[in-house]
C-alpha cells in the first residue's frame, strides 16, 4: 500500500473546441443525424465535419506523498487550472485515472456559491456547506472565520452592500477554516490588498505546517519557493518538471525569460519576434536581481518600409497594474525604417524595482494606432539580491525603490 | 486511525452505490440550497409570500369566470371556483417545480464550474423549495371550503401520497429538462409551451369525467391526472381515480424517473465543461 495522499497515472484532458458550437442546438444535432443517415445509406457524400480538439492536459503523473505542500506552477494554457479541476472533481479525465486519500476541500475561486442578497453570516453558512462543511463545523467555526475576516461590524448586512475587499475577505475566511486533509488552491490569492494577501499565504502556510498536504497553484514565485517543499512545473500540458520549487521555479523563469513568436509569413506590419531579459552585457539574464541592472530586449522585424513606427514597453506588477512605461520617444530616439531586423533594449537601473513579479508589456504603434501589442510579452520574477549596502527586502511597503537623497542639518 | 476516504478519480461514470452515499453525505447542502432559495425568493418584492396566494388564486378568478361560468365546463357538483382551486394548488407547484429544476442548472453555472458536489441536489432543491408555498396555498384553500360549505372527509388521509406523486414527478421530469438545458438551451425556449400542453392534458380546468371512457388509460399516463383528481378526492370528495389511472401514473413516474436518473447521472460529468 502507497502512502501517497494523491497518486495520478496518464491523466489526461481533451477539449473539443468550440464545444458547444458543433452541437450545442438540437436543430444542429438533429440536421446532423439526417446528414448521418444519408451517409450510412448512400455510403459517400456529405464528409463527416470533424471538430478540432486540444489536450488541455495530457500524460501527466505524479505522486504527492501525505504532508507534502506542492507548488503547481507553468504559463498560461500550461494545464495547471484543469489538473485541479481534475483532482476537484469538477470535470472528470478523458484518459488516466488519480486516488486521493483523505478528505478534499478545493478553493478554486474565493466566495463560490455566495449570494449578495444574504447577509455575511447566512453566506458563511451557505459557502461552508456548498464547500463540504456540515452545519455543527460551521456553527463551530464561526466565530474564528469572522475574526479572519475582520466584518464583526458587518455581519448582519447583506453581502451586496459589501465593499470588494470585505467579500473577499470573508470568502476566503470560511475557506481557510475548512481543514480539509488535502487542500487544493488556485490562485484565489490574486484579490484582495497586499495585508490580507499577505495574511491568507500565512494561513495557507499554517495549514501545510500542520502536516496536511498542499496543492498550491500560483503565479506568485516568492510564495511558491517559501510555502512549497515540492514543485511540478506544466507545460503545454505536460509534466515537464517535478521536484525542488527553487529549481523549478528557475526552469519556469528561463523558459519564461525569452518568448519567441511565430509570426504569420504574411505579416507586413512591424512585430516584436522575440522579447527577453538581458544583463548589463547583454547576455541571458535567468534570474534577475534587484540590486543589478535589467534589461528588457525586445527583438524587431520591420518587414517593409514602416519610417515613424514607435517603440515602448510597460512593467506591469503581479496584479496586472502598470508600474510605467518607457518608449524610444522619451529619449528622443527613433526606430529606421527598415524593412530589417533591431534588437532594442531598456534597461531598468539597479535598485528600482522591489523583489517580486512583474509582467512586461511591448508595443510597437503607428501614429495613434497600435501595429503590435504583446500583453504581456513576457514575465519575470526579481529577486532581492545580496548586496549588505542596500538590504531591500521583500517586506518593503510600496512599489518601488526610490534612491531618496538623505539630508541630516 | 480511521482509513481515510479514497477517491477514485478516471474517465468512467461512477458507482451507484457510491453516489447514494455521496448524496447523504452532501444532505446538509441540500438544506442549505432550499433556504437559499426561500430566503431570497421574495426578497425586494412588496407583496412577498402573498405571491404563493395571489398565483393560484387569480387564475382561478379568471378560471371560474371563463370556465366555470361562461363556457359552463361541469365541476363534479362542487362549487366551480372551490373545484378549480384544488387542482390549482398541486398544479403551481408542479409548474413552478418544473420550470425551476429545468433552469436550475444553468442557473447554477458558477457553483458547477468551481466547486464539486453532487450535482442531483441542484435540481432537487429547485423542485422542494415550492413546496413551501404550495402548503401556504393549501391554507386557503381551507379558507374557500369553508367559504362554500364543502366538507373534507377521511380520504384526506390519502393527501401525502398525492403530494409525493407530485413531487416525483416534477423531479422525474426535471431532471431530464436540467440536465438537457445545460446542452441544449432550446429548453428554455420549450418551456412556456410544455407547460401549456401539460395543463390543457390534465383535469386543471375541467374534470376528468368529460375526458371519453376509452381513453382514461392513456390519459392516466400522465402523472398530474391522477395527483389532481386525488388531491380532489381527498380535499373536496369528487370522485376517486380510477385503479386504472393510479397505476398507468405511477409506473410512468417509475419509468420517467428511472430514466431521468440514469440520463442526467450520464450527462453529469460533463456539466462543468458544457455549461
Amino acid at each position: 500500500m502507497s502512502a501517497a495522499a494523491v497518486t495520478v497515472q496518464g491523466l489526461g484532458k481533451q477539449y473539443t473546441l468550440g464545444a458547444a458550437a458543433p452541437e450545442g442546438h438540437l436543430r444542429e444535432r438533429l440536421a446532423g443525424s439526417v446528414l448521418g443517415l444519408a451517409r450510412r445509406l448512400g455510403g459517400r457524400g456529405v464528409p463527416r465535419a470533424v471538430a478540432p480538439t486540444i489536450w488541455a492536459l495530457r500524460d501527466v503523473s505524479f505522486e504527492v506523498a501525505s504532508g507534502e505542500v506542492v507548488g503547481i506552477i507553468g504559463g498560461n494554457g500550461a494545464g495547471k487550472s484543469t489538473l485541479l479541476k481534475i483532482l476537484s472533481r469538477i470535470t472528470s479525465p478523458t484518459e488516466g485515472r488519480a486516488e486521493i486519500r483523505g478528505r478534499v476541500g478545493s478553493l478554486l475561486e474565493v466566495g463560490t456559491g455566495f449570494h449578495p442578497e444574504l447577509t455575511g453570516r447566512e453566506n458563511v453558512f451557505l459557502n461552508g456547506a456548498i464547500l463540504g462543511m456540515g452545519r455543527a463545523e460551521i456553527h463551530r467555526k464561526f466565530d474564528a472565520i469572522v475574526d479572519f475576516a475582520e466584518v464583526e461590524r458587518f455581519i448582519d448586512t447583506p453581502v451586496k452592500y459589501y465593499s470588494s475587499g470585505m467579500y473577499v475577505r470573508l470568502a476566503f475566511a470560511v475557506a481557510a477554516h475548512l481543514e480539509p486533509e488535502i487542500l487544493i488552491v488556485d490562485e484565489v490569492l490574486a484579490v484582495g490588498d497586499a495585508k490580507f494577501q499577505k495574511k491568507c499565504l500565512g494561513k495557507i502556510g499554517e495549514v501545510a505546517q500542520g502536516g496536511r498536504t498542499v496543492l498550491f497553484v500560483s503565479h506568485n514565485m516568492a510564495a511558491v519557493q517559501r510555502l512549497c517543499t515540492t514543485a511540478a512545473l506544466l507545460e503545454k500540458g505536460r509534466l515537464v518538471f517535478r521536484g525542488e520549487p527553487r529549481a523549478a521555479v528557475a526552469r519556469y523563469l528561463s523558459d519564461e525569460g525569452r518568448v519567441r513568436y511565430i509570426a504569420a509569413s504574411a505579416k507586413t506590419e512591424p512585430y516584436v519576434a522575440e522579447a527577453e531579459l538581458v544583463d548589463a552585457q547583454g547576455g541571458p539574464l535567468p534570474r534577475p536581481v534587484i540590486t543589478e541592472p535589467i534589461g528588457l530586449r525586445a527583438t524587431i522585424h520591420l518587414p517593409d518600409a514602416a519610417p515613424g513606427t514607435r517603440f515602448g514597453i510597460g512593467v506591469l506588477m503581479a496584479d496586472g497594474i502598470p508600474l510605467f512605461t518607457s518608449s524610444l520617444d522619451d529619449v528622443g530616439l527613433t526606430l529606421p525604417a527598415g524593412p530589417g531586423t533591431i534588437t532594442v533594449t531598456a534597461v531598468v537601473p539597479a535598485h528600482t524595482l522591489l523583489a517580486g513579479d512583474y509582467h512586461v508589456v511591448t508595443c510597437l504603434w503607428h501614429a495613434r494606432e497600435i501595429v503590435d501589442l504583446q500583453e504581456p510579452a513576457f514575465s519575470f520574477s526579481a529577486a532581492t539580491g545580496d548586496s549588505a549596502l542596500y538590504r531591500i527586502d521583500a517586506e518593503r511597503k510600496g512599489a518601488v525603490h526610490v534612491n531618496c537623497r538623505w539630508e541630516i542639518a | 486511525m480511521a482509513d481515510p476516504i479514497v477517491t477514485v478519480i478516471d474517465a468512467g461514470v461512477r458507482m451507484r452505490s457510491a453516489a447514494g452515499r455521496e448524496l447523504w453525505a452532501f444532505r446538509e447542502l441540500l438544506y442549505f440550497l432550499v433556504w437559499r432559495d426561500l430566503k431570497v425568493r421574495y426578497k425586494q418584492t412588496v407583496l412577498g409570500a402573498a405571491w404563493a396566494l395571489i398565483q393560484p388564486f387569480a387564475t382561478m378568478v379568471v378560471f371560474s369566470l371563463f370556465f366555470g361560468r361562461l363556457a359552463g365546463i361541469p365541476s363534479d357538483g362542487v362549487p366551480y371556483p372551490v373545484f378549480s382551486y384544488a387542482a390549482l394548488v398541486p398544479w403551481t407547484y408542479f409548474s413552478t417545480a418544473l420550470a425551476g429544476g429545468a433552469s436550475s442548472l444553468t442557473g447554477s453555472q458558477h457553483l458547477i464550474s468551481k466547486v464539486y458536489f453532487p450535482r442531483l441536489l441542484v435540481p432537487m432543491a429547485a423542485i422542494i423549495t415550492p413546496l413551501v408555498d404550495a402548503v401556504i396555498a393549501l391554507g386557503l384553500l381551507v379558507v374557500l371550503m369553508v367559504w362554500f360549505g364543502v366538507p373534507a372527509g377521511w380520504p384526506l388521509l390519502w393527501l401525502p401520497g398525492f403530494a409525493i406523486l407530485a413531487v416525483l414527478a416534477a423531479t422525474a421530469a426535471g431532471l431530464w429538462l436540467a440536465a438537457l438545458n445545460v446542452k441544449y438551451r432550446d429548453v428554455r425556449y420549450v418551456m412556456p409551451f410544455l407547460l401549456q400542453f401539460w395543463m390543457f392534458a390534465t383535469p386543471v380546468a375541467y374534470p376528468t369525467s368529460i375526458v371519453p371512457e376509452a381513453w382514461r388509460g392513456v390519459y392516466g399516463l400522465n402523472p398530474m391526472v391522477t395527483v389532481i383528481e386525488g388531491f380532489r378526492w381527498s380535499l373536496i370528495g369528487t370522485p376517486a381515480p380510477s385503479v386504472e389511472m393510479v397505476v398507468a401514473s405511477s409506473v410512468s413516474v417509475v419509468l420517467l424517473l428511472a430514466g431521468g436518473v440514469w440520463y442526467f447521472r450520464r450527462m453529469e460529468s460533463s456539466f462543468a465543461d458544457v455549461i
